[in-house]
Formats: C-alpha cells, sequence, structure tokens
C-alpha cells in the first residue's frame, strides 16, 4: 500500500466557551477521537448534521489550526506548528461560498498569483503569471478574463476562480468544506467534473466535506459519517450506503430525499434534534434520538470498531 | 375553480442600469387540496412570482397580469382593508430568510399570539394555547419555555419552524412556502416536510412549494412548474416530469442530477443563466439548448398544450403520439 498523503489519529479539539452573561463556562468539544488517512487520488468524504464538526475538521488539516488532541501527518512530516509554514503548500482549502472566501476588491489574476508571491518568492512576475494564466485554463475559464474582479463572474465561476487559487501551489490535498453546496444543478455538475478531472490528473487528494449524500455518493470512495464530533461510521462508500451498520448512518440516508417520484418509502423518523454540543450525553451521543436505545447505550460509550466496516454502536444494523 | 389563478404575470423591477423583468408571462394554477412545486435555478423569478402574488413587492416592481385571483376575488382590486383580511389568514407564506421576517424584538410567543388576534376571535388564554399547540406540531421541544425566547436565541432550524407555525397559525386555504427547508439539516428537512404533508391532507389546503431540490420535489409535489429565467417552461405532475420531460432545459437538469448519473462524468448544461443585458431574442434557453436551431434563436417559441407539459419550447421532446405540436 503506498503512503498515505495524510494520517490523522485520534484527531480532537476542544473549545472553551461560555462564561458570559447567560451561560456557565464549558468545553465544546468540536472534534474528538477521529482517525482516517487518504490515498494520492483518494476521496475521503466526511458528511454528518450542521455542527458535527465538518468545518472544524477542515481547519484542522489544512493547518489553520492546531489540535487540542492526537497527531496529524502530512506525507511523512508531522503537521505540528513549528512545520506548518513548510506544510502549508501541500494542503489547500476550497469553501463553500463562492462569493464570501474571495477578496472582492482583487483581481483574479492577481488573486491567483498571491500564494506564489508569499511562497515562492524566486518565482519572477512573468513566471507567475504564466503559471496564473495557465490554471485558468485548467478549470475552466477564459484567460482574457484574467483582470476582472470577482464580482464579474457568476457563482460557479467564482467557485472555479477559488479551485485555481487553491491550486496555483501545486497541493498534494484540497479539503473542499461544501464546494457546491451553494451551486445550481447544473453548475453543480460542472463543478463536479471539474474536480473529478483535476483529480486525475494530478491526482490529489480530497477531503469532501458535504451534507449532501447524492454528491457524496457519486464522488467519495470513502465515508465517515460524524456525529456530534466523533465519527460512527466509516468504511468503503458502497459499504457504507447500500448496508449501513450505525442506526445514525441509517437514519441519514433514510431523510434524504430521492429523485424518484412515487417511492412510497418509509422515512425513520428522529425524535428530537442535536443535544448541545456543550451537553453531549454520556454513553452513546445518539442515544437520546435512536429508537434502538438501551441502557447500556445511556452508561458506556459504544467503540469505532467491528465488521465489514466500523460503526460505533452497541447494537449495529446487521 | 381554481384556488389561486394567475395569467400572464410579469414583474419588471427599475434598475439603475435600465429596466428587468424578473418574471415574464408566467400562469400559475393551484387547486384546493393541491401540492404545486415550482423548481427552477436561483434568479429564475420563483420567490418575486409569489411575493407579486401576495402584494410585497416594493414600489421599484411594474406588475402586470390578466387575471390574478384567490378564490374568485380578484387580488388587484382589493382595498387595503380586504387584502390584509386575506393576506396572512386565508393566503399565508413562509419566507425563504426566516431571519429576516420575524421580528427581533420580539418574543416569537408574542409573535404568534400577535397573528392569532389579528385574525380570529380567541380570546387570550385561547391563543396561548393555539400556540402552544402550533409549536408543538411544528417539532419544537418544550414550547412554553420557546415561546418566551426570542428569534437571536434559538437556533436557524427553531427559527424555520417558528415561521411555519406563525404561518399556519390562522389555518390558511393556501400556504406558499418559499425554501422552507433549504437552510435545515436533512433529518429536521424530512419532520417538516411531512409536517407541511400533513397539514395539507388534513385541512385541504393548497401547497406551493418553491425549492431547487429535485429530492424535495419527487418526494412532495403533486405536480411541478419548472421556471427558468423569469418565464414557466414546463408544468406536468410529478411522475410524468420526472419520466417524460417536455422541455429541453427539464430534461437537462434532470440528466445532471448526480443520482442519475450512469458513468463518472456527470451531464452539464454549458453556459449560464441570461442576464440583463444578454436576454435572448427568440427562446430563452436557446444558448444553451443542444437542440437551438435558426427558429429558436429569432422565433419565442408557443406555449403547448397541456398533453406536451405546457412546454414553452418550438421542439418539445417526448411527445405522445397523436398528439398536435403547436
Ligand atoms: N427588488 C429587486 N430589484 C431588482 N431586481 C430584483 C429585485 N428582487 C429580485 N430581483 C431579481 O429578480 C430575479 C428573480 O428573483 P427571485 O428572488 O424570484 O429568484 P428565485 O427564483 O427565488 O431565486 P433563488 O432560488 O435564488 O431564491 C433575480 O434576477 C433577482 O436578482
Ligand atoms: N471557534 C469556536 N468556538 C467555539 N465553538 C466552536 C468553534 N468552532 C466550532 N465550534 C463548535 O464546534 C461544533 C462543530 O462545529 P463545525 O465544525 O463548524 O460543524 P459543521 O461544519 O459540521 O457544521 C459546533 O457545535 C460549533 O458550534
Ligand atoms: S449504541 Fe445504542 S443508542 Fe447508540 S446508536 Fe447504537 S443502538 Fe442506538
Ligand atoms: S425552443 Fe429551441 S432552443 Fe428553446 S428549448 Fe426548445 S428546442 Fe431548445
Ligand atoms: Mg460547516
Ligand atoms: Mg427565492
Amino acid at each position: 500500500m503506498s503512503q498515505p498523503i495524510v494520517l490523522a489519529e485520534n484527531l480532537g479539539r476542544d473549545y472553551e466557551v461560555g462564561g458570559g452573561l447567560f451561560s456557565k463556562p464549558g468545553i465544546v468539544r468540536a472534534v474528538t477521537e477521529t482517525s482516517f488517512s487518504i490515498e494520492a487520488g483518494k476521496t475521503l468524504a466526511v458528511v454528518g448534521e450542521s455542527g458535527c464538526g465538518k468545518s472544524t475538521l477542515a481547519r484542522l488539516v489544512t493547518l489553520i489550526e492546531e489540535p487540542t488532541a492526537g497527531h496529524l501527518r502530512i506525507g511523512d512530516t508531522e503537521a505540528t506548528p513549528e512545520n506548518w509554514k513548510k506544510l502549508r503548500t501541500d494542503v489547500q482549502i476550497v469553501f463553500q461560498d463562492p462569493y464570501g472566501s474571495l477578496n472582492l476588491r482583487q483581481k483574479v489574476g492577481a488573486m491567483l498569483e498571491e500564494p506564489l508571491k508569499i511562497n515562492r518568492p524566486e518565482m519572477s512576475k512573468a513566471e507567475r503569471q504564466a503559471k496564473g494564466r495557465e490554471m485558468m485554463r485548467l478549470v475552466g475559464l477564459r484567460e482574457e478574463h484574467y483582470d476582472r474582479y470577482p464580482h464579474m463572474f457568476s457563482g460557479g465561476q467564482r467557485q472555479r476562480i477559488a479551485i485555481a487559487r487553491a491550486l496555483m501551489l501545486e497541493p498534494k490535498l484540497l479539503v473542499l468544506d461544501e464546494p457546491v453546496s451553494a451551486l445550481d444543478l447544473s453548475i453543480q455538475s460542472q463543478i463536479l467534473n471539474l474536480l473529478l478531472d483535476l483529480q486525475e490528473r494530478l491526482q490529489l487528494a480530497y477531503l469532501f466535506i458535504s451534507h449532501d449524500l447524492s454528491v457524496v455518493r457519486h464522488v467519495a470512495d470513502d465515508v465517515v459519517v460524524m456525529y456530534l464530533g466523533r465519527p460512527v461510521e466509516t468504511g468503503p462508500k458502497d459499504e457504507v450506503f447500500d448496508a449501513p451498520r450505525h442506526p445514525y448512518t441509517k437514519a441519514l440516508l433514510s431523510a434524504t430525499p430521492r429523485a424518484e417520484p412515487g417511492g412510497g418509502r418509509q422515512r425513520i423518523k428522529l425524535q428530537g434534534e442535536l443535544p448541545s454540543p456543550l451537553n453531549v450525553p454520556p454513553g452513546c451521543p445518539f442515544a437520546p434520538r435512536c429508537w434502538k436505545a438501551e441502557d447500556i447505550c445511556r452508561s458506556d460509550r459504544p467503540r469505532l470498531e467491528g465488521q465489514p466496516h466500523p460503526a460505533a454502536c452497541h447494537f449495529p444494523e446487521a | 375553480m381554481s384556488l389561486l389563478k394567475i395569467r400572464n404575470l410579469s414583474v419588471e423591477f427599475s434598475t439603475a442600469s435600465g429596466p428587468f423583468r424578473a418574471v415574464d408571462q408566467v400562469d400559475v394554477d393551484v387547486e384546493a387540496g393541491e401540492i404545486l412545486a415550482i423548481v427552477g435555478e436561483s434568479g429564475s423569478g420563483k420567490s418575486v412570482s409569489m411575493l407579486a402574488t401576495m402584494g410585497l413587492l416594493p414600489w421599484t416592481a411594474t406588475i402586470t397580469a390578466d387575471e390574478m385571483s384567490f378564490d374568485g376575488q380578484d387580488l388587484r382590486e382589493l382595498s387595503g382593508r380586504a387584502r390584509r383580511r386575506i393576506i396572512g389568514k386565508d393566503l399565508s407564506m413562509i419566507f425563504q430568510e426566516p431571519m429576516s421576517s420575524l421580528n427581533p424584538c420580539f418574543t416569537t410567543g408574542f409573535q404568534i399570539t400577535e397573528a392569532l388576534r389579528q385574525h380570529t376571535d380567541l380570546n387570550r388564554s385561547q391563543r396561548k394555547d393555539r400556540a402552544v399547540e402550533l409549536m408543538e406540531m411544528v417539532g419544537i421541544p418544550d414550547p412554553s419555555r420557546r415561546l418566551k425566547a426570542f428569534p437571536h436565541q434559538l437556533s436557524g432550524g427553531m427559527n424555520q419552524r417558528v415561521m411555519i407555525a406563525m404561518a399556519i397559525a390562522c389555518r390558511p386555504r393556501l400556504l406558499i412556502a418559499d425554501e422552507p427547508t433549504t437552510a435545515l439539516d436533512v433529518t429536521i428537512q424530512a419532520q417538516i416536510l411531512d409536517l407541511l404533508t400533513g397539514l395539507q391532507k388534513e385541512t385541504g389546503m393548497g401547497l406551493i412549494l418553491i425549492t431547487h431540490d429535485m429530492g424535495v420535489v419527487a418526494e412532495t409535489a403533486e405536480r411541478v412548474a419548472v421556471q427558468y429565467a423569469g418565464q414557466k417552461v414546463e408544468d406536468q405532475p410529478v411522475a410524468d416530469l420526472f419520466a417524460t420531460p417536455h422541455h429541453p432545459y427539464t430534461s437537462a437538469l434532470l440528466a445532471a442530477l448526480p443520482e442519475r448519473a450512469t458513468e463518472r462524468r456527470l451531464a452539464t448544461i454549458p453556459g449560464v443563466v441570461p442576464g440583463q443585458h444578454d436576454r435572448p431574442e427568440g427562446c430563452l434557453f436557446s444558448p444553451r439548448c443542444q437542440y437551438a436551431d435558426e427558429r429558436c434563436r429569432t422565433v419565442p417559441p408557443p406555449v403547448q398544450p397541456a398533453p406536451i407539459g405546457r412546454a414553452r419550447c418550438h421542439y418539445p421532446l417526448n411527445v405522445p403520439a397523436g398528439e398536435e405540436v403547436a
């Protein structure tokens, strides 16, 4: 087996919050005991409801924040802060919002050249420009738009710009945090195709964060399902989608509407909603909403384990 | 008789860069007890056409229509008082951005009971009970406590449910829900959609669901209107729309669904929706349509008859045997 591009072991990130007028101080465990690895050319998708820790995980892997537990390796280098500068070019991120993530006062060209200016000071201006133009072609934008401002582009084109910018330093890993969620269907398919093309050509590893399971099903090789900051099920995409073992995965799949009328499916109805992350129940965090919960679920935290792929549940689905 | 009947609705905004047509010759019919979904890409005029119906557009909008009637009453001729009696009671809307339509200065409880005070003759304690009942219906745990909360103290999903509670407070006969679940997680979305369709079945109200999610359409709607660049381009029962789309845009949209992918590369629609200054002369979809010819580019297409999905197209697809193309 080839060496993974990224390896995370028991990664965790806590935040201290509150202590204000209305709340007691507390600790939010945004991400807890999360392990995974991604090889070159492969896509690991992270799915789960809002607040389950997807974006926090993205910030840890992109070296924007330091984990408070566990460790992270990029290539063969331990991703501790003293190595961040060296690793930064290997990992880049693309955000959900093509409007918010670009500097609106900067021309596209300048935006693309900026990472080179900072990280490759030895490059000449002409070299930077050549590389920027090449990147515009690569993501399907017209070179003659090099001197335009972001507001002159459509949402889909802006997402292409964000992807182009992320690729300027030739990263090995691209973290995609809801990259198509803000886009219309016809544009979404263009961007997904672009990502697939780039992955094949450049052997990029993707950490693909999304709440849209039909998109994930299309792009992922492996999937991690998160709930309240913890992975509750992880495995090859087809196994997780076709034979989910964790009740939460099952509920999530059954709640996802399918574009086929007249299915007449029975949806699993979950009770209540996500507990406050300040107040994660002992035992299985899913127990308050789980239809299979028994006493042991409320007292003992299930471990992520089992065959054919791991699930954190005392009574996994057959 | 249709509960809501709109003929030839157009909305034009005057903007700094000239007039802009956001809605273009749209017809809408909804029967009592029917669920109509309106789908289309961002900017296709879904919200504006419904806001026009509700009389909620700013003064920069010029609205024209041959007919706009609710339950036989002409919505354009109503006096202010008569309008207020209908809007918010018989005809009610859930807005796309919950935070902008809840008043941050009042508790959720006040906002719900206030709607009840205006439109019903319930007394104070009955209003309070009804508010609690509504909060329970929309799945808000611990309603009595939540009624005392201000919008900023609740999550987005909670506020969305408060909006729904307000909209259904007076048992409307027609509810227009503009992307009611787009900001919510799928498990909560499933609850809200079940709630809305359950209500619709129980009370026989009509429901217009605006969405861009084809999965939601497939599982919720009975009939679907597809909008493109301000025009309605197709209108069919939901199963027929997915099985035999008549307009090339509908067909291309369905093909772009990842679920329908037959290979790793997805089908795409080249180009983008036309803007204010590059609206084509003939068919608005012609710059992106794989079937476009000279006629498409120069002559605006007719609206086909109902068996051809009222497709706004010169060359509709999947024409049933024996049907005459307009
Ligand atoms: N007050 C306004 N002045 C000028 N143009 C407007 C105004 N309100 C809406 N528009 C324009 O009208 C068009 C239709 O807008 P509308 O809100 O109906 O889109 P929509 O189909 O609901 O899209 P979305 O899916 O993004 O909600 C858009 O191009 C929009 O920019
Ligand atoms: N800087 C922060 N301070 C305090 N809490 C945070 C911070 N960032 C994230 N959180 C909390 O951590 C949890 C996970 O957040 P996030 O990773 O953004 O979730 P997702 O991206 O899955 O929606 C949430 O409960 C969120 O409120
Ligand atoms: S451990 Fe128990 S409560 Fe948790 S998911 Fe499994 S069955 Fe449900
Ligand atoms: S009228 Fe012509 S261009 Fe327009 S949708 Fe029909 S075939 Fe395509
Ligand atoms: Mg997030
Ligand atoms: Mg809208």
